[in-house]
Order: C-alpha cells, then structure tokens, then sequence
C-alpha cells in the first residue's frame, strides 16, 4: 500500500517532447513507473523513443487517457503554458495532476485550483514540486529513484532536496510513499492532505512531516495531527535564520511581520505532539527512536 | 514585489482607481517644482517600503512651494526603521472627511483571493482585525468567478459603509480588483481610502505587492524595481542568475535546492552559537546543475562578502550527481586563483558520493576539507569562522 500513486498508475507526461519532459521521462521509466504517452498540443500522432518504449504523442489529455486509460499527469510545461495544461488534464478528469514546473505566476495557479475544487475530479500536486514516489512502484516527477527503498515511513516535504535528504538518511528503514508538496504560497496538496492519507495507509507505521517558513500550513496541519492522527510524527521546519520580507528561494518562502516563522511552526508543531529535530539529522534519529530501528 | 506609494499610485491612476496629484522627488529643488505646479497645500511624503513613517515624522504637510522644499530636505535621508529615505512623494492635499479600508489579497491559507473593508480606515488593519473584527468585511472571492459590480455592492453593504456613497465604494471596489488581476498582483490595499469634504471617494495611500513569477506578462514591471535598495552581492549575483540574499554573518553557504539551503542555514546558526555565534553570511541556491562555472560564480560572490571567513558548500545529490559538484569545486578554484583564500568546508551525500569524494581527496586542495555530514561539517565550518 502507499498514497496516492502504486505500480497500478499509468502515467502520462504533459510536456514529453521538451527537453526536461525527455530526461524525466526517462528516468521515470528507469524506476519502474509505467508511462503510457505524452501530451504536446500539435505533435499528436508522432511518437517518442525513449531507450526502446515508443511512446504516443496527443494533442490534449482527454486523447491521451482515451486512448490509454492512464490515471495520472505529470507536467513539466514552462510556466507560461501550465495553467492551460492543468486546465487541460482537469478536462479530462484524470484524478492525479502532478506539477513540477516552478515559477508559475499565483494566479494562475489560484485559477486552476479553484477549477480543480469546482471540477472536483482531481487532485493537484504542486507546482514547484518534485513529484512523489513510491518506491518499487511508481516514481511520478523528479525524486532520484535509487535514494531510499520501501518501507513504513510516510514523508511529505515542501522541499525537494530536504525530501532527498530525509529519505536517504532513512533509507535502511524505507519510505511508504515521498511527497514532495512545493515551495509556492498556493499547492494543491497541503501537509494535511499528505497526512489524511497517511494515517489511512496501513502500510504506513509513522510519519515525516517537513516544513518551512512562510504561510500558515504547518500550523494548520499541527491542529490536525491533534485532531486525526494517532501514529507517530516526526517534524522539521526549516528557516530559523531567514530575515523578515526576505524570499528563501521558494515564492512562497518568505516571514511577513511575525507571520509564518520557522519558531512558531515548531512551537505548534510540538503543542500537537510532534517531536522536531534542530537539524535533519536529528530529526532523521528522532525518527529511528520511535520505531526502534 | 513591494512598491513604494507613488508607484502604487501610478498604477493606480493607469486604471482609473481616483486618485490625487502627486509626484515623487528625490531633491529638496525636485519637491518644490512639484509643489509649485500643484499649487496650495501640499503632503510631503517619505517614500519607504516599512509602515509607521508618520509616527517617525515621515509625513508633513507644507503650505507653499517653498515650504515644501523645507519639508523634503528634512524628511530626505530620514532613517525610518532601518531604511534609509531617498524619495519623497508630493500629494496634493485634500479635505478629508472620512477615512475608510479596502484592500484585495491572496489568502494563502485558504488558497483564494480576499477582500477586506472596512468603514474603520486610517488605522492599522491588523489592530481592527483584533479589537473591533464586527467592523472588518472578509470576503472571500475565487479566481474564476472574479468581482461583478453586484458582488462588489454586495461586499460594500456588508462592510457597512454609509448608503449615500456605498455606490462609489464599490466602483472603486471594482476597479481596484481590475488592477490585482490585470497586474498579476498579491495584494492591492488602499488604507486610507477617503470621502472628501466634496463628497469625492480617493484612494489616498496605496500599498501593491506584485507577483514575480508573472515578470514575463508584464516587461513594464522591470522599471518599477528599485535598484537603490539592492545589495551590490545581491546585483551581481542576480546578474549571474544565481538566487542569492545577503546575510549579516561569517560562514558563507553554497546548496542545492531552496529548502535544503535555508536548513543549512539554521544548521551552521545553531553550530555557531558553540563558536562566537557565527552566523551565516548569506542564502545561495545553485539549483540543480552545479556546473563549475555556476560552482565559481558563486563561489566568487560569496568571496566578495569581506565578512566572509570560511565557507560550507553542501550538496545533497539528489539529480545532480556528486562526482560533477566536486569537478565543480575543483575547476571552480581553479578560475579563482589566487582570489580564493578562505577556508571551504564540503559535504557531499547522495548520488555518486564516493566518487566525489574521491575527487576531492585526489585534488587535495590546501583550502577543502571534507565532511561527511552535514551536522559535522557545520560545525566546523562555524569554528573556521570563529578563529
């Protein structure tokens, strides 16, 4: 078991024939997922060879998933071209949208969240985020597939690298499913949602849960965790040090006033029960405790 | 990004949102031209991206032209909060009978867009939110269905405002959320909005926040940045394309990926506090691709910062492979020369690790040593400095 993706998806690339879509698709084949074709409007009908997989081009995803029956997008248009993407895929009703494109305007993405919820047949992951990966069964953006193995820790991240970081430091233990949430103020996908689902997961014993500054999403999910989830939760919260109305890189990574400081995501985090480490590290060790390993 | 007033102002004006003359000036001489033109009473205005300029004295009203050149010289280079004052706007001064609130915002927390009113204007809205919240309208509005001008009425009516001008609210309403939309911004906010003793409705003080990402729909955006205010590291970097902020602290930090880089940042800042309390210098992100160039780049930036006394790379490869961030490091250092004399502490995990390592051992670089984790190699970044 595992959230949101397993070895059943089929997965369609918006964006395939670019140069980022190729080299992911690739290693997305690489790491066993099972792609079934790609989508860029006017290349319908050419077909991609990617080590051998001849994979077919549609115009738009409502052709892509007549003709494949596949569940899941996965979309690495430029940002001037992914609301209209998304818009696309939430057309055709496929039930997972994964966005990795970074630097997508907020209205645009407000709009096709907004569209989303409306529709109510998708769920959106991202933007700027590195996808999700269950590991041995589907791999479903960017994450490298060969950092950690499977096993019984749901993680979910705003941040790609330190989802990296995470699973590789708890790689002898193995990780249910990654979810690499993004670092923009508007996801589809929030900390909640991740632990909704792992809590309903009986393949997931305990949870990571990372966050950064910015927002109020840890805080919500905090009140959360209270509320819903009983299996055990490890957190980290990244930005101690980020100076007020500063961006830390991520567009949604900024302290307004005494608003979305990395201390008072911690102080709520840990009101609620969650152990948070001061370094990855030992979060990573927090982690091992709990599951005495 | 944050505009100043007159700017706020500007945009305002190109979509009809009524607004006073005003002009902005950076001399005392600039300020009572501007003055002259308007004729009588004028406000001189501190141009600065912080609130509470007018509790520092940054907001004076002058009665003539020549007045107003006595004003700015004593408002130019007023320090309000740190930031410095190298412009002040010129307002034409009106009768004001009433002070309101509107403001169009992202509500991050609810993933849609929110219009705050209120009849309480003039005031800190975050201090009416907590004291008198029956006297602030929060209305939520979603991307796709926008604001109509019933909607907008609407929101005027449940906000409160008195029957006799609600009308003029709301299209000031209308045409403020025509400028969030139409300029991709994160948040328009009119504070105060006034009613005159003529009974005109006039956004007297504006703040906008604008969205970078949608830089690409807008060219005009570029002239509204203000160079003054950035750091020179922070422009030489931009140049570069590398996504740097400027610190006050001695341990310079090079990684990849936002998240992991700010965790960096706590890490050496919770070292540090073992060692004098260093802290680090700055944020760099070199993303993905950690080609040497991008590798001396910002290397060379983080050199540049003179209170700079040892540097931490640390790279998680995730995509990038270890082995191409240490041929990084190492040609990097070579294109630098002599210019690199601080000590560089490296810790590499992840993809291909032992052969990075490898490389960097094998190049046995007088400057590198090599940790093996980031905790550790944190700690003895923050010791280099503390020496």
């Amino acid at each position: 078991m595992s959230i949101f993706i397993d070895k059943t998806s089929r997965v369609i690339v918006q964006g395939m024939t670019g140069s980022e879509g190729t080299k992911h698709t690739r290693r997305m084949i690489a790491s066993g997922t099972t792609i079934v074709g790609g989508v860029t409007p006017g290349k319908g009908g050419q077909s991609v060879d990617i080590d051998g997989h001849i994979l077919p081009v549609f115009n738009s995803v409502a052709e892509a998933v007549a003709a494949t029956g596949a569940d899941t997008s996965v979309v690495f248009v430029p940002p001037k071209f992914a609301k209209a993407a998304v818009v696309d895929a939430i057309d055709a009703a496929v039930p997972l949208v994964v966005v990795i494109t970074e630097g997508i305007p907020v209205h645009d993405t407000a709009a096709f969240f907004a569209y989303s919820q409306a529709k109510g047949t998708t769920r959106i992951i991202g933007p700027n985020c590195p996808g999700l990966i269950t590991p041995g069964q589907s791999n479903v953006g960017i994450i490298p597939a060969d950092i950690t193995g499977s096993g019984p820790i749901g993680l979910v991240s705003k941040s790609g690298t330190l989802t990296y970081q995470m699973a590789f430091e708890l790689r002898d233990i193995g990780i249910s499913t990654a979810v690499g949430i993004g670092g923009d103020p508007v996801i589809g996908t929030t900390h909640i949602d991740c632990l909704r689902a792992f809590q309903d997961d009986p393949n997931t014993e305990a949870i990571v849960m990372i966050g950064e500054i910015g927002g109020d999403a840890e805080e919500r999910a905090a009140a959360f965790i209270s509320e819903y989830v009983t299996k055990p939760v490890v957190g980290y919260v990244a930005g101690f040090t980020a100076p007020e109305g500063k961006t830390m890189g991520h567009a949604g990574a900024i302290v307004s006033g005494s608003s979305g400081t990395a201390q008072g995501k911690k102080d709520a985090l840990e009101a609620a029960g969650v152990r948070v480490g001061q370094t990855p590290s030992e979060s990573a060790r927090l982690m091992r405790a709990i599951l005495k390993r | 990004m944050d505009l100043f007033e007159y700017q706020a102002r500007d945009l305002f004006e190109k979509h009809g949102v009524p607004v006073l003359a005003g002009a902005v000036a950076t001399t005392p001489d600039e300020a009572e031209s501007a003055a002259a033109s308007m004729g009588g009473k004028v406000v001189v205005k501190a141009q600065v991206k912080v609130g509470g300029r007018g509790k520092a004295g940054g907001v004076k009203l002058a009665v003539d032209a020549k007045d107003a050149r006595e004003k700015a010289a004593a408002i130019l280079g007023m320090d309000i909060k740190g930031h410095i004052v190298g412009k002040v706007m010129i307002a034409q001064a009106a009768p004001i009978e009433e002070e309101y609130y509107l403001a169009i915002l992202l509500d991050r927390s609810n993933r849609t867009f929110l219009v705050m009113a209120s009849v309480a204007g003039g005031m800190d809205i975050e201090q009416v939110a907590r004291e008198t919240p029956e006297k602030l309208a929060k209305v939520p509005v979603n991307s796709n269905d926008g604001i109509s001008n019933e909607k907008a009425l609407a929101i005027i009516k449940q906000a409160q405002f008195p029957s006799d001008i609600e009308g003029q609210v709301a299209d000031v309403l209308s045409l403020l959320w025509k400028v969030f939309i139409s300029e991709d911004a994160t948040l328009v906010e009119v504070n105060p909005l006034v009613k005159t003793s003529d009974g005109r409705i006039i956004a007297l003080d504006g703040k906008v926040t604008l969205d970078d990402n949608a830089e690409f729909r807008h060219p005009d955006h570029e002239a509204l940045v203000d160079q003054g205010a950035t750091d020179p590291l922070e422009a030489a970097a931009k140049e570069k394309g590398l996504n740097y902020v400027k610190l006050e602290g001695e341990v310079g930090i090079i990684g990849n990926g936002a998240g992991l880089v700010m965790s960096t940042l706590d890490v050496v800042a919770y070292a540090g506090e073992k060692f004098g309390h260093v802290k680090p210098a700055n944020f760099l992100d070199i993303g993905g691709g950690a080609s040497a160039q991008v590798m001396a780049d910002g290397l060379s930036i983080i050199l540049g910062d003179k209170d700079v006394k040892s540097v931490f790379v640390n790279v998680f490869g995730g995509i990038t492979a270890c082995d191409a961030v240490a041929n990084g490091i190492v040609q990097a250092l070579k294109i630098l020369g002599d210019t690199a004399t601080k000590p560089i502490v490296v810790r590499l995990d992840g993809n291909n690790v032992l052969e990075g390592r490898r490389i960097l051992n094998e190049a046995a670089h007088p400057l590198i040593q090599q940790l093996d984790t980031m905790d550790g190699a944190a700690a003895r970044a923050a010791e280099l400095a503390a020496k």
